[in-house]
């Protein structure tokens, strides 16, 4: 099976009364995807692409059996959404909205944390395109039909790249376990790390592809890990070689402020760790291709 | 978003941080009156701009009289101010703090910042104030202490009185520093600061403790629930290009080479530039136009990217998911047609309907150079803006 989501895996949409969120919940249900209802309080009792809608989480829990939810919430309301869903047994959680309150991720993630490990609901994003495992389940907003099923897992900060990098595994015949968005916030729900660990367990992936930015210490504390933890090939690309130092670049998260942040010291401590560097966006599905001929 | 020094003392004193007093000042013979009503005999004048930095530019001055404070923001007023994070260009000077000048015994450094590694709000300090923290870390690395704050409990006062016995802070003065941390760190939560920093914060000859300089900078994404924060905000002190980018819904950052890029998603936006950069070419601005973009949000994005006079050629690189390339295309064609640019343009487009895309641009006939990969894009552009460059160059010598 693969992490995080598969087949069978019981989705919620919550604010899946919205434009946005109808879209998607539609294109969720024709790719494969086991979505059981949504939820919008006050709307409890209406459908929605034929799903039933409940006015809160533990109501559609309930009902549903549901254990995975996708939060399409306004950004005010986004952070207490995630919380309804981290306390109402909600195993994963894929948050959508961008703009959330760096304050607010603060609060769901300490409020995340008053759970057991064994009963703690794993988040990814906010600000991410989504989950997918091709050919099984899609979980978020990307296009379904640009991912092959394979062997190489995907963790990345960023959307589109995320797209672009599938479009050139896809050209090359390569498939992907799963591709997990993690979001270009500043405060996420999970790491490169927390993902790569789960990725190093996974039978089902063979490769792992990272795919980082400019901003913020995660790429490191994973090249860490790496060399310590893990067993499988890792690639990685880091954008941003050409970011200008204190300007954020459109992700809230995508600015260099501290030692370490930019895209080249990144390159070098990912490298330094044994990481596979793909030195352009251009190249990432070639230098995973090369990385998998070494391997066999 | 950034505030002015003096707004930052005014938001502090608020929670309870104590400033020396001062006063706003638009023009010389206010700024000199602002002094008689201060009282004293020794003023500083400060340049209230958007960065770091002032008093090295020549932005701070010390002043013994009136007609001192006058001849200085006479020579402040109406100038760009180049500090070491404004850029070549400067900042507009058109507002000055006139303060009183205190005796200062020691300073401290003080900076509130959204750890991301904890992901909490970490409080750094340090005895080696007045330096900035880049210097401080690189020169005096033992002298910075740090403690982060549990966010469902807040700020502790054993917590600060930790930080203020490490500073090495008398025993006398340790309430007033408690006191500056607790209010520091209540404006930092309750106004969604992304940054508070005091540089420094001085111990005083006759035993206050004061912040004689104040910066903060506040979550955009919460700025809905702070409307008296959001007034605050000075136009003059931003990049008109990219004030106009964020109103419009449009993330623009403004760089100083050639080929302007017009892209979907801040990751494949960054991408987009470093393979310009790969290409030969010098990418001239950072540019996203989101999710669910509509053919007149691309024709705005056009003219944003053709306000920047160096911009000699255009790339588009979009990989529509949640977007689509029919629109985009739309958008393409309408520019073109509105805004009759004659510099070079590449379009690559990928993902959903990319088929209509590409009908629409060959149907319309323009002479839109198409490319199907990222790297095939910005070669093309790059190749595109050097024989225009030699063309011109040609026509020149002709």
């Amino acid at each position: 099976m693969s992490i995080l989501l598969d087949r069978d895996t019981r989705v919620i949409v919550q604010g899946i009364t919205g434009r946005m969120a109808r879209f998607h919940t539609r294109d969720m249900l024709e790719y494969g995807t086991n979505v059981v209802g949504g939820v919008v309080p006050g709307k409890g009792g209406e459908t929605v692409e034929g799903v039933p809608v409940f006015d809160t989480v533990k109501q559609a829990v309930e009902a549903t059996g549901a254990e995975a939810s996708l939060v399409f919430v306004p950004p005010p309301f986004a952070a207490d959404s995630i919380m309804e869903a981290a306390d109402s047994g909600i195993r994963y959680c894929v948050c959508i909205t961008d703009g959330i309150p760096a304050q607010d991720m603060i609060r769901v993630k300490r409020y995340m944390y008053r759970y057991p490990r064994a009963r703690r609901m794993v988040l990814t994003g906010p600000n991410c395109a989504g989950t997918i495992s091709p050919g099984k389940a899609l979980l978020g907003i990307m296009p379904g039909h640009i991912y092959l099923p394979g062997p190489v897992g995907i963790i990345g900060r960023s959307g589109t790249l995320g797209y672009e990098a599938a479009a050139q595994l896809k050209a090359r015949g390569i498939g992907v376990s799963t591709s997990v968005g993690i979001g270009g916030d500043p405060i996420n729900g999970s790491s490169f790390r927390d993902i790569l660990e789960r990725f190093e367990q996974d039978d089902e992936t063979h490769v792992i592809a990272m795919i980082g930015e400019i901003g913020g210490p995660q790429e490191a504390e994973a090249a860490a890990f790496i060399r310590d933890h893990v067993t499988k090939p890792v690639v990685a690309y880091v954008a941003g070689l050409t970011a200008p130092k204190g300007r954020t670049m459109g992700h809230a998260g995508a600015i260099i402020s501290a030692f370490g942040e930019s895209a080249s010291e990144k390159v070098e401590i990912l490298s330094a760790a044994g990481v596979s560097v793909a030195e352009n966006p251009a190249v990432i599905g070639e230098t995973i291709a090369h990385v998998m001929e070494r391997a066999a | 978003m950034d505030i002015h020094e003096y707004q930052a003392k005014e938001v502090l004193s608020n929670f309870g941080v104590a400033t020396p007093s001062g006063a706003l000042a638009y023009s010389p013979e206010q700024a000199a009156y602002r002094a008689r009503e201060l009282g004293g005999d020794k003023w500083i004048v400060k340049a209230q701009v958007h960065a770091g930095g002032r008093g090295k530019a020549g932005g701070v001055k010390l002043c013994n009289s009136e007609s001192e404070i006058y001849a200085a923001c006479d020579a402040l007023f109406g100038r760009k101010l180049v500090t070491h994070q404004t850029g070549p260009e400067g900042k507009g000077i058109y507002r000055v703090y006139v303060e009183t000048a205190v005796p200062i015994d020691r300073e401290i450094y003080l900076g509130f910042v959204l750890d991301r590694t904890s992901q909490r709000v970490m409080i750094v300090a340090s005895s080696e104030g007045g330096m900035e923290i880049e210097d401080i870390s690189a020169q005096k690395p033992d002298s910075i202490v740090r403690s982060t704050v549990e966010p469902a409990v807040g700020l502790q006062d054993f917590q600060a009185r930790e930080i203020a016995f490490q500073l090495g802070i008398g025993p006398g003065l340790i309430q007033h520093m408690v006191r500056t941390l607790q209010g520091c760190y209540a404006a930092f939560s309750e106004l969604d600061a992304t940054m508070v920093e005091i540089n420094p914060l001085v111990v005083t000859g006759d035993n206050r403790v004061l912040a004689l300089d104040a910066k903060m900078s506040f979550d955009d994404n919460a700025l809905f629930r702070h409307p008296q924060i959001s007034e605050l905000r000075d136009k003059s002190q931003e990049d008109p290009r990219e004030a106009r980018a964020a109103d419009r819904g449009l993330s623009y950052v403004g760089l100083d080479g050639n080929i302007g890029c017009i892209v979907n998603g801040a990751g494949l936006a960054m991408a987009t530039m470093d393979t310009i950069k790969l290409a030969g070419g010098e990418p001239a601005n950072f540019l996203d136009i989101g999710g669910g973009a509509s053919p007149e949000r691309v024709a705005k994005a056009f003219r944003l990217v053709l306000s920047d006079n160096n911009v000699q050629a255009i790339l588009v690189n979009i990989f529509a998911g949640i977007n689509r390339c029919d629109w985009v295309a739309e958008g393409v064609v309408q520019a073109l047609r509105e805004l009759q640019i004659d510099i070079p343009v590449v379009v690559r487009l990928a993902g959903t309907n990319v088929e209509e895309g590409q009908k629409i641009l060959a149907k319309s006939g323009l002479p839109v150079i198409r490319a199907t990969s990222l790297m095939e894009a910005a070669e093309r552009a790059v190749r595109a803006w050097q024989n225009d460059l030699t063309q011109a160059t040609k026509m020149r010598a002709v």
